[in-house]
Parts: structure tokens; sequence; C-alpha cells
């Protein structure tokens, strides 16, 4: 158990480490100097080299990428060049609106796909199995951004219930803050919700041929109590990992609900880093999402060995 | 996966064009594909009005007042614009899926045949380009190297070549294992030809399942894209530049914003269920999986 962590551990430093370069070395092997990019065309050379040299442009490129990486670790991440605040401190200050974000999304999409997965699996074949069919289809084929539209089109413009976007901050209070985040959690969940729902309908549908289903009808246990305590639990372990692979196109689609929604999160920092050419945001934006990414992977994976015990005796 | 179907062989009894109809996600999905691919070609030498064509006396015209579909804020079109923006969306995810797709493809079946540190190699690989989603490196190369289709193309192509390099690796390596290869193997046929003859036949049909599936993300992706300024600059239009121009005048003008959105979605939901429906004809013992 503790040597597959290790492993497990090793592998995700390892692919961390390989995105970090490949960023990196993408940046640099660009067409593109990012100190020309921020300056402008009309800079003089000298003010130019100068740039260059505060942000160690003038170093061999290991160097630069040993020094980036150290400045990872030990938590400076380099200066923005448009706010002219520590990127770190900007990333966290960020986060604060794109995780709760992001965590209602799931909240909401599990909350939908659950129940509508397993109830469709359960009555499989029937007009309500159909219907689920075809409404998690729609899910995921809208899109996200599309969908933020006509929240805003319904619920702000036309009803006036909801806030068309802006965030008050925590300052302003739980529930505002709350409010302001529910329209655009919806959004974002919608498409995650309809993947969901299929992969909890037929993950439940395949378990319930287990032969424990079977034993657990076969001992008197209700067709309902069978399938909430014996198919449900352990048709959850697909349906996590596809929560899990499922993160990239969370994270790419805050990325988009946070501009039409204009929250202060990561993604619209990320967006006015590219129209500002803050080469330098930019690069540890899109490492820091990347390793999101990567760390939720292989937190997905040990979950596995917490929700399936079988699993525990394998890598030794 | 071991006792299933072997004689693949074996054709169904009759072949009759009306069997796509107890197949209606293939129809369906059929239908709403090829009639987008026609409006697409028709654009390129027909649409109601030029689609750049900018007429201020008549701005956001709702639907049926001034051409078909109404007109934006500058007066242009919406229905040619439309029509065109299913050419631009179209053409652009199809050059993306078939980059990424045969590259993806060539490192999965590459994996299958080599195994070893070339299959470890490959797979990590693919998980470290699957950890940045295609949004974040079309920003991160627009940044470099400005935006514009492009740049588009690219980040959406690189996105698809885990995912293909993935489905074909492990369709490959069942095909490896089958007793045709090795009697393959026996007669001296090397990795190459082996791949070529055998390996990549049987498996077309998860790789046209995995494309139409993916053109469909593609779709999405572009439309996201073009929707932050990151697509074919205009005036070309595109479905997510024009829900983007939408939001400004989302009460003035809500179809702006309800028309390009029903586009991506039609167009996204006919790609999954044409890639559905290939895949239960295609694949049978797939049937009802995801």
């Amino acid at each position: 158990m503790l040597t597959l962590v290790a492993r497990r551990l090793a592998s995700l430093l390892l692919t961390l480490a390989a995105v970090s370069a490949l960023i990196f070395v993408v940046m640099d092997v660009l067409p593109g100097d990012p100190a020309a990019i921020m300056l402008g065309t009309s800079a003089s050379p000298d003010t130019l080299a100068a740039l260059r040299h505060e942000l160690g442009l003038d170093q061999p490129l290991p160097v630069r990428y040993f020094l980036w990486l150290g400045g990872m670790v030990t938590g400076d991440l380099g200066t923005s060049y448009t706010y002219g605040v520590p990127v770190a401190g900007l990333i966290a200050e960020r986060l604060t609106v794109t995780l709760p974000l992001a965590m209602m999304a799931i909240l909401i999409s599990v909350a939908i796909a659950i129940p509508l997965g397993v109830a469709s699996a359960a009555k499989r074949n029937s007009g309500f199995d159909y219907l689920a069919g075809v409404l998690s289809q729609l899910f995921i084929a809208v899109p996200g951004f599309w969908v933020a539209l006509l929240l805003i089109l319904g619920f702000s413009i036309s009803l006036g219930w909801m806030p068309a976007g802006g965030f008050p901050g925590w300052e302003a209070g739980m529930l505002a803050g709350l409010k302001a985040l529910l329209l655009p959690a919806v959004a974002l969940a919608l498409p995650q919700a309809g993947v969901l729902t299929r992969v909890t309908r037929s993950s439940v549908l395949e378990v319930l041929h287990e032969d424990f289903v079977r034993t657990a009808r076969a001992k008197g246990l209700p067709r309902r109590a069978a399938l909430w305590r014996h198919a449900v639990p352990n048709a959850l372990v697909p349906v996590i990992t596809i929560l899990g692979l499922q993160f990239t196109f969370l994270i790419a689609g805050a990325i988009l609900i946070e501009n039409v929604f204009n929250l202060p999160g990561l993604g619209r920092l990320a967006y006015q880093a590219l129209t500002q050419r803050d080469v330098i945001v930019m690069q540890d934006v899109v490492l820091f999402f990347a390793g999101l990414v990567i760390v939720m992977n292989f937190l997905v994976d040990l979950s596995y060995l917490v929700l399936d015990p079988r699993l525990r005796g394998r890598g030794q | 996966m071991s006792a299933t179907v072997e004689n693949t062989n074996a054709k169904p009894a009759a072949y009759s064009p009306w069997l796509i109809l107890r197949r209606p996600n293939l129809a369906i999905g059929g239908a709403i594909i090829l009639t987008l691919v026609a409006i697409a070609l028709v654009s390129l030498v027909w649409t109601p009005l030029p689609p750049a064509k900018m007429q201020i006396i008549h701005k956001l015209k709702p639907p049926l007042t001034y051409g078909l579909l109404g007109t934006d804020q500058f007066g242009r079109d919406i229905a040619s614009m439309l029509m065109v923006g299913a050419w631009n969306s179209l053409s652009t995810a199809a050059v993306a899926v078939a980059l990424g797709g045969s590259l993806g493809t060539a490192l999965g079946v590459l994996a299958a045949a080599r195994r070893g540190l070339t299959e470890a190699f490959v797979m990590r690989a693919n998980d470290v380009i699957f950890a940045v989603p295609p949004i974040l490196s079309a920003m991160m190369l627009g940044a470099l190297m400005g935006s514009g289709r492009f740049t588009a193309i690219i980040a959406i192509a690189v996105f698809m070549v885990p995912v293909f390099a993935r489905v074909t690796a492990s369709a490959a390596q069942q095909i490896w294992s089958r007793d045709y290869v090795l009697a393959a193997r026996g007669a001296g046929k090397g990795p190459f030809l082996i791949t070529v003859e055998h390996v990549l036949p049987n498996i077309s049909s998860q790789i046209i399942v995995q494309a139409t599936i993916q053109l469909g993300l593609a779709i999405l992706t572009e439309a996201g894209l073009s929707f932050l300024g990151l697509g074919m600059p205009p005036p070309a239009p595109t479905w997510g530049r024009m829900l983007g121009d939408a939001q400004t005048y989302l009460a003035l003008a809500p179809w702006l914003a309800i028309l390009p959105g029903l586009a991506i979605a039609l167009t996204v939901f006919g790609f999954n269920m044409l890639g559905d429906g290939l895949r239960d004809l295609l694949d049978p013992r797939e049937k009802g999986r995801m």
C-alpha cells in the first residue's frame, strides 16, 4: 500500500516536472520576446535590455528554468508586469473565487447526475430512461458559456432575481458571494452533469448484473435497498474516475464562464494576462492550472484505494 | 472481453436502406451533420446577403422582420453570418481533428507495437499534454504569437493527440494479442507491416467513432476560443464570436445570443449522436457503453 502510494507520488512529481519544462520551453521556443511583447514596439533598446536583465532573460535557458522552478518551490512566482505585485499573491487572491466556483459546480453536477443516472439505470429502457438519455446528450452538447448567457437572460434580465455578473467579494458576506457564484456554477455544472449521468447509468447497469447484487436480492433485500446499498456504491468508482478526468474541462469551462460573468477568478486573470501580454502571469497561471489537473488525477488514483480495497494488494 | 463474438466476417442477413431507421442515433445524427455540411458548402458560393455587409439603418432587427433571422448591431444579416460561421467552425474543427487524430493514432499504434519504454514514454507524454486544456494552450500560444485560426487549430489539435493516442493504443494492443497477428509474425512480417496490414484496418472503426465524437468537442472548443476572441479574426463570422458580441446586446437583442448558441449545440449534438450511432453499427459489443 505505502509503496504503491510512493510510486504514484513519484510519478506525480515527474509529470509535474515535465509539464513545467514543457510550458517553459514552449514559451521560450515560440517566436516573441516576452520583454519586447510587454514593452510594446516603441520601447528603446536600453529599456528593453534593462527589462530583459530584470526578468533574467539574458541568462541561458536551463539556468532560467531552474530559477523558475526553484521559485515555484519557495512560492516566489515572480512579479506581475502589469499589476506590479507578486504573482503568487495574485493567484491566491483569484483562487478564492475560482475554487468555490469549481466546488459548487462539482456539487451541482453530482447532485443532478447521480440520481438521474441511477434512476435511469434502474428503469432501463423506460420512457424516463430515454428522456434522461436525451437530456444528458443535450447537456453535453450545449456550450457552458452559452448556458451562462441564457441564464443571465432569464434570471438577471427578465426576472431580475440574480446579479448579471461581477463579484461583491467575500467581505460582502457569505450569502452575497454564493449568490454571485450560483448562476456561473450552474452554467459550469450542466455539461459535466451530462457526462456524469451517462457514466453513472452505464456503471450502475454493469454492477446490477454482478453476483453480489443477486445475492443481496436473494437474501430478501428489496430492489430499492439492493440498488442503493449494494449497486450504487460499487458503481461509483468509474464515476469518480470520470469526475477526475473531466477536471480539465471544468477548468477550461471556468475560464470562459468567469469571463461571461466578469468574475475576478483565475480564468479571468489568465485572459487579462493575455490581453495585457503579461507573459509571466500567463506562464504561472497555465502551470498552476495544469498542476491542479495533475494533482486532481493523482487524488482520484488514491481515492480508488479507499473506495476499492481489492486494489490495495496490487503493486506490492 | 474474452469470450466475445468471433464470427466477425458474418454479414447481416440483408442490407436495406430502411435499416438505418432502426438506428435513431445514426439517422438523427447523420441528418443533422449532413444538413450542416450542406449549409456550410452552400455558404461558399451563396448566402442571402454578403455576411460582412453592414446596413446600419437595419441594425438589431428581430428575426423575420429583416432577413430570415434578423440583423446584428451593424445591420449584418444573421442568417448569412450563421451560414459562413458553419463553414468556419466545421473546417477549423475538421482540420484540427485530422491533424491531432493522425498524430495521436500514429503514436498510439507505435506504443502498441513497441511496448516497453516507447509505450511508457508516449503515455507519460500524453498525461502531460492532457493536463493543459486547449483554451489555456491557445491563450499561451496567443500571448506569444498572436491569436487567430492557426493558433486555434494548433491548440485543439495538440489536445487531440493524447485522446487519440490512448484510444488507439489500447485498441491496437488487443489486436496485437490476436492469433492472426501471431501468424503474421511467424510468417516473418515486421511490426510496421503488421501495423499497416492488420492493426490499422481492425481498429479503424474505433478511430472513426472517436474522430466523430472529437469533432463535436473541437466545435465546442473552437466556439469557446472564438468567444474569447482567440479564434478567426473579424470580419470572418464565427459562431463563438457572434455569441461574444451578443453579450453586449443581451437585453436589447436576445436573439443574437440564442441563434449562434443553438447552432453550436445542434452541431455538437449531431456529432455525438452520429458517433454513438456509428459505434453501435461498427462495434456492437460496445453498445450502451460510454
